[in-house]
């Protein structure tokens, strides 16, 4: 029976993705919210934004590695 | 690999196009067997040598298709660098554009059917992003001697916090090759692995149609990821670079 406990963990650890979701959306609609009220400011800034994505989102990829794990690994 | 199921549907691991196996025969992978992964990344060697020397080579005035890609890629990193890194770090300009040149072309080689992802391998990235972060911490010790430490001691937090922002900033820049190279090597595999789970569904008739279309939309995003990820992996890089060559905070 630890196979099925493993799985559920893994289903648990996938809620991680959504939590990264969350914060690659804000990061994104902050920008736009940010560019819309000062064009001219937005493409120097794309940069950040795509460095802001990518922090984020290397939290929901951890999240994915442990499911990943759980399910093959242990 | 695939057969068919009880339910009528094609049962395969979305997992099994990540396997390594050997090109010739079949005994086990060892440190010289030539592989699968071998193959794919040679392949990417191969396009990178292709677009960057034979496209050039005629260094026409008027470029050829060939030659504008690689000038617009060249461009496109050259102004990354310059922009983000800032003018003095130009000469680290190729190692930086041979990152980003070879995982972008990892990355689109990956997604022609029935290939190999080399960049969906943790142990590929692992060997760019340590190699980054070696390289970087190395140039920041050579550049600055032992005020390169100063990355560390945040001197615009009030005193009392500096040690404790202290073994943050520590762990933060220890953690950077870890995260460097597990984000390429996850969205690659997360990608390619959410196109396998849905080409399963496509041999159940009542979904096929939705599971097509879901493939179709998700290749997209893959080809955006694709690039998306070479971006963001030579950005990081500009970044740490950028710490190691000013690290005063």
């Amino acid at each position: 029976m630890e196979g099925d406990l493993a799985h559920i963990g893994a289903g648990l650890a996938a809620i991680g993705s959504g939590a990264a979701a969350i914060g690659v959306g804000n990061v994104a609609g902050n920008y736009l919210a940010g560019a819309l009220r000062n064009p001219s400011a937005a493409a120097s800034q794309t940069a950040t934004l795509f460095i802001g994505i990518a922090f984020a989102e290397a939290l929901g990829i951890f999240a994915f590695l442990v499911s990943l794990l759980l399910m093959f690994a242990v | 690999m695939a057969t068919e199921a009880e339910g009528g549907g094609l049962v395969f691991h979305p997992m099994d196009q990540f396997i390594v196996k050997p090109l010739f025969g079949d005994g086990a992978v060892g440190m010289f067997t030539f592989t699968n992964v071998a193959l794919w990344l040679l392949l990417a060697v191969a396009c990178v040598i292709a677009l960057m020397v034979l496209g050039t080579s005629k260094r026409a005035t008027v470029p050829t298709r060939t030659q504008s890609i690689a000038e617009l890629a060249y461009g496109f990193v050259y102004k990354m660098v310059e922009d983000v890194t800032g003018k003095d770090a130009v000469k680290y300009f190729p190692y930086i554009f041979t990152l980003f040149i070879f995982i972008a072309f990892s990355n689109f080689l990956a997604l022609i059917p029935t290939s190999f992802s080399p960049t969906s391998h943790i142990a590929i990235t692992a060997i760019l992003g340590f190699g980054v972060f070696i390289a970087v911490t190395v140039l920041g010790f050579v550049k600055n001697g032992a005020s390169f430490l100063g990355l560390f001691w945040v001197s615009s937090a009030p005193l009392a916090l500096r040690p404790i922002l202290a073994v943050i900033e520590l762990i933060s820049y220890f953690v950077r090759p870890v995260s460097h190279s597990i984000r390429l090597a996850g969205n690659i595999m997360a990608g390619h692995a959410v196109l396998k789970v849905f080409a399963g569904f496509a041999a159940i008739t009542a979904v096929a149609p939705l599971s097509i279309l879901g493939i179709t939309a998700i290749y997209a995003l893959e080809v955006l990821v694709a690039f998306i990820q070479a971006y963001v992996f030579t950005i990081l890089t500009c970044v740490y670079l950028k710490d190691a060559l000013h690290p005063s905070h």
